[in-house]
């Protein structure tokens, strides 16, 4: 009996250990789809938004089917974009600006480019109060979408534009404490009032005035001088006791071997400090310079400052090129320390670095969308700058700003000397093609004690950098910091 | 108006869904008597589901021929419950819901997404009904099933050998035998045949030898559905084979070997295969090839961010640019149109049929039923699971069907019969039970 009686025990409770593992896989199971769904629920409440509003989601035009699409305005609050409706119901995008706006802003008639296809998700949006939004549908009207309020400034946007007057180029206009993008321009523009109208045009006539592409998140170009301050950082982290120590008799001329290297129009700049020869843009110190560095940490610098990588903008834009290797040839070296060679930037690129100099080191996320608002004014959403990366560290940083501030009080950057502010900057002008002018460069900030603007200017064949591009930075700089 | 209407029924549907997946899970709280009021509301709730779906269809359609269709299947869920309570008076009346509800949301979403095949999956739905309709009847009565381990074995790994060798290829994988212009997918099949041989394989004995050869045979199924690249089949065939093993033995180590071994699998896949690398890969980073391999998971994280919580209505959406939504892609379909909520609710449902399942398995005391009732869950919760998880970019997507929701025969007639095999395990307990009373 006793036997049984255990025998019947023993059983039992094998039975009761399988149960109770698969009630342990029923607990599995339930806690995998949990977290499944806890998965999707994040993917919803944080990421969507990002994600769906992208190009190859043709679902958001569905949405206007419903909704009238909302206006853009500048940070003053113009109208830079509206949805109009003429007699007949069609629906036509009216940019008042014309030209002025028409990369930034963009178009929407043919694809979507600029702000247009950045914030298109908001745009087809609706936040109408639920009662109007009813009162709309009942009556068979679209309702209307969010308008986007962007961190653009108007006034700056024009003085741009028209300091390039015809000349070809580009102009970036950030604030680095926030990265706030102020102006964003490119020469020659076009009219996004009549992109379907002149499409052929645009695409193919022309003569290479490439009117489409953005200049200044997409126009590659060797960055000439600009460059020097990527080999000045890289310098002062080899030598960060006695960088100051650092001397170069500069002739005019620096011969290496069968190489010569020339400063700008051959001008003989005497004995130079590493400062000096910044200030001056001494082209002979800065090649003798870079022979001696190490050319795998010079690579891994100019990665961290952003070449060869996506820029961290929500807009297109071009990876800039930096290519030499460990192993280079010493013509290639010669080259490249003074910006020339097979290095690339864009102008936006550019901004970036300097706002990074005259944040601390510290990049602020660049954005164009400041807020997104109901068709009523009230605010929907709002932007808030972000810390994208640090390129720097703050002593670097401050060393740079330093000798940036000396390029204007000595420099080549002379033309923005005034008594109402202190700039900072650097000026290049880069060789492109024989026998033809040089781009000019300038990428600077002010006030230097305190930067609150970074601008960045090319113009294509426009000379020396300190004469045709510096002017228009300080055009900008007078229009923002004097009262 | 129409939008409003929509809109409004849009909200509606989502709180009926709701409500009954919460009965779903209420269900076992409750008393067995109070039982058959739940299921009751529960049918009704269902009803009403499928009318405002089809209403608001043919709201914005305006095609009468769905309100045929609307009517047939109204037809059928009338009919088809009906006879299930007239023939098996001790039926689970929870089980028989959720394949109801299940087949209403397919109904729902095939209507929206192709008209002609849902008409295609009705017919092969009320064929599968009547005839899987016997299947519980049989599982009472035959005895002999577990007998037979290695006709299972033999039959299952020779479909799928077939397969392999002269099988149709469907996006890269060899799925399908065409016999006389009607494509069968064996491997849907073989699924339940596989879970019977383990069942009885292990129903002998659990000793060591047992287990070796036992593995050994899985080995070949898996290895036979690896080679005609269809993933998704072998996973979730070896997900039941280690959970069978697991339950058969109760030794932990079998499962924690089972996962080691699964792992190291699917390395060794990974470095051997590169269509599973590519599967990574996507994965990984659908943006970066959005053009091409990236295109089906990104509409559909478009498609489920686009409709958000609410969907955006039937109608309303673009489910048919994702590639094979009407198969693998169900899922984002229903999330795009219907909502994310009603998604989850149906995916809660999943996860319910699944814990019944488990119950039972837990309730019947030969271990011959226990296994076969682990071995079909498992089956259809690691389907569920990579099909769900493959839409939303959880997990790499590996090409399976939402059982009773996908469009697909072979995927029907098999789900079908597991349901069955399960109810008839459920029937024979409670005949057993009423015969002999409840306590033991």
């Amino acid at each position: 009996m006793g036997l049984i009686v255990r025998k019947h025990k023993k059983k039992k409770s094998a039975r009761q250990k399988t149960d109770e593992n698969i009630l342990g896989l029923v607990y599995a199971v339930v806690c995998l789809f949990l977290w499944l769904m806890a998965y999707v629920g994040h993917f919803l409440l944080a990421e969507r938004e990002d994600v769906i509003n992208n190009a190859y989601n043709a679902r958001l035009d569905t949405f206007s089917a419903r909704v009238e699409r909302g206006s853009i305005l500048s940070s003053d609050r113009e109208v830079l974009a509206r949805t109009e409706t003429d007699e007949e119901g069609r629906e036509v995008r009216i940019y008042p600006y014309g030209s002025l706006f028409a990369h930034a802003v963009g178009y929407s008639s043919r694809g979507k480019t600029g702000l247009e296809e950045l914030a298109n998700y908001y745009l087809l949006t609706s936040h109408i109060h639920p009662v109007s939004r009813a009162a709309a549908e009942l009556s068979g009207r679209k309702i209307p979408g969010d308008n986007i309020v962007t961190t653009l400034d108007l006034r700056v946007q024009q003085l741009a534009k028209d300091s390039l007057g015809d000349r070809r180029g580009a102009v970036v206009v950030m604030e680095p404490d926030t990265g706030k993008i102020l102006a964003m321009v490119s020469n020659p523009g076009f009219d996004p009032n009549s992109v379907n109208e002149n499409w052929e045009q645009l695409v193919s006539g022309d003569n290479g005035q490439a009117r489409l592409l953005n200049r200044a998140a997409q126009g590659l170009y060797p960055p000439g001088s600009v460059f020097k301050t990527v080999m000045l950082l890289e310098y002062i982290r080899e030598h960060p006791a006695d960088y100051d120590q650092f001397r170069f008799d500069c002739g005019g001329y620096f011969e290496y071997g069968d190489y010569t290297i020339q400063c700008y129009h051959g001008t003989a700049h005497g004995s130079q400090t590493l400062s000096q020869a910044f200030a001056n843009s001494c082209n002979g110190a800065f090649a003798s310079l870079g022979l001696n560095l190490d050319l795998k940490s010079l690579s891994s610098t100019a990665r961290q400052l952003l070449f060869n990588t996506s820029q961290p903008v929500a807009f297109a834009c071009t990876q800039s090129r930096f290519v030499m290797e460990e192993g280079a040839d010493e013509w290639e070296i010669l080259q490249t320390s003074i910006g020339q060679g097979m290095t690339q930037i864009t102008p936006l690129h550019n901004t970036l670095i300097t706002a990074a100099i005259a944040n601390k080191g510290i990049l602020m996320t660049p954005y164009l969308v400041d807020s997104v608002e109901n068709a009523e004014g009230r605010k929907v959403k709002t932007f808030e700058p972000s810390v994208c990366q640090t390129l720097m560290s703050e002593e670097e940083a401050r060393i740079l700003k330093e000798m940036m501030t000396q390029v204007v009080t000595e420099g080549t950057g002379s033309a923005l000397r005034t008594d109402s502010y202190s700039a900072a900057g650097k000026t290049g002008s880069a060789q492109f093609g024989q026998g033809k002018e040089t781009h000019a460069w300038f990428t600077g900030f002010a006030p230097a004690e305190a930067p609150r603007i970074v601008v960045t200017v090319i113009i294509e064949e426009g000379g020396s950098g300190g004469q045709a591009a510096a002017p228009v930075a300080k055009s900008i700089f007078d229009l923002l910091l004097i009262p | 108006m129409a939008n409003m209407i929509a809109d409004i029924s849009k909200y509606l549907m989502i709180l009926l869904i709701a409500m009954y997946t919460f009965w779903n899970f209420r269900y076992f709280g409750v008393r067995e008597e109070r039982r058959p009021v739940l299921a009751g509301r529960q049918n009704r709730i269902m009803y009403l589901l499928h009318f405002l779906a089809y209403a608001v269809m043919f709201l914005k359609t305006g095609e009468e021929k769905l309100l045929v269709f609307y009517g047939a299947q109204a037809v059928f869920f009338l009919c088809y419950l009906f006879f299930y309570r007239r023939f098996y008076r001790n039926h689970s009346h929870i089980l028989v819901n959720n394949m109801c509800i299940l087949l209403c949301v397919g109904f729902i979403i095939l209507t929206r997404l192709s008209f002609e095949r849902a008409v295609r999956q009705f017919v092969l739905v009320v064929f599968s009904a009547a005839v899987t309709l016997v299947i519980p009847f049989i599982i009472d009565r035959v005895w002999q099933l577990s007998r037979i381990p290695w006709v299972y074995g033999g039959l299952g790994a020779g479909l799928l050998g077939a397969v392999y060798l002269v099988g149709d290829d469907s996006y890269g994988a060899q799925l399908s035998l065409t016999v006389r212009g009607i494509s069968v997918q064996p491997s849907e099949f073989v699924k339940i045949i596989f879970v019977f041989f383990v069942a009885t394989m292990f129903y002998r004995s659990t000793e060591k030898r047992q287990v070796i050869v036992t593995t050994a045979a899985a080995g070949i199924h898996i290895l036979i559905l690896a080679l005609s690249k269809d993933l998704g089949s072998a996973l979730i065939f070896f997900a039941s084979y280690v959970f069978m093993l697991f339950i058969a033995t109760s030794d932990w180590r079998y499962l924690g070997g089972g996962v080691i071994g699964g792992a190291l699998a699917s390395l060794a896949g990974w470095a051997l295969f590169s269509h599973v690398r590519v599967r990574v890969a996507v994965w990984a980073d659908p943006w970066a090839d959005i053009d091409n391999k990236g295109y089906q998971i990104t509409q559909s994280l478009f498609a489920i961010g686009t409709g958000s919580w609410f969907g955006m209505g039937l109608y309303q959406g673009m489910p048919g640019k994702i590639p094979v939504v009407e198969k693998d892609f169900v899922l984002a379909a229903v999330s795009e149109e219907m909502g994310a909520l009603f998604a989850f609710c149906v995916l809660l449902i999943c996860v319910g049929c699944f814990i019944q399942f488990m119950m039972i398995a837990c309730r019947m005391d030969a271990m011959f039923y226990k296994l076969i009732a682990v071995g079909l869950a498992s089956m259809y919760i690691a389907q569920v699971f990579l099909t769900a998880g493959g839409a939303c970019k959880f997990i790499p997507s590996t090409g399976v069907t939402l059982p009773f929701v996908s469009y697909g025969g072979s995927s029907m007639m098999s789900t079908f019969i597991v349901f069955s095999v399960i109810q008839g395990m459920y029937i024979l307990k409670r005949d057993e039970e009423e015969e002999y009373g409840t306590d033991c």
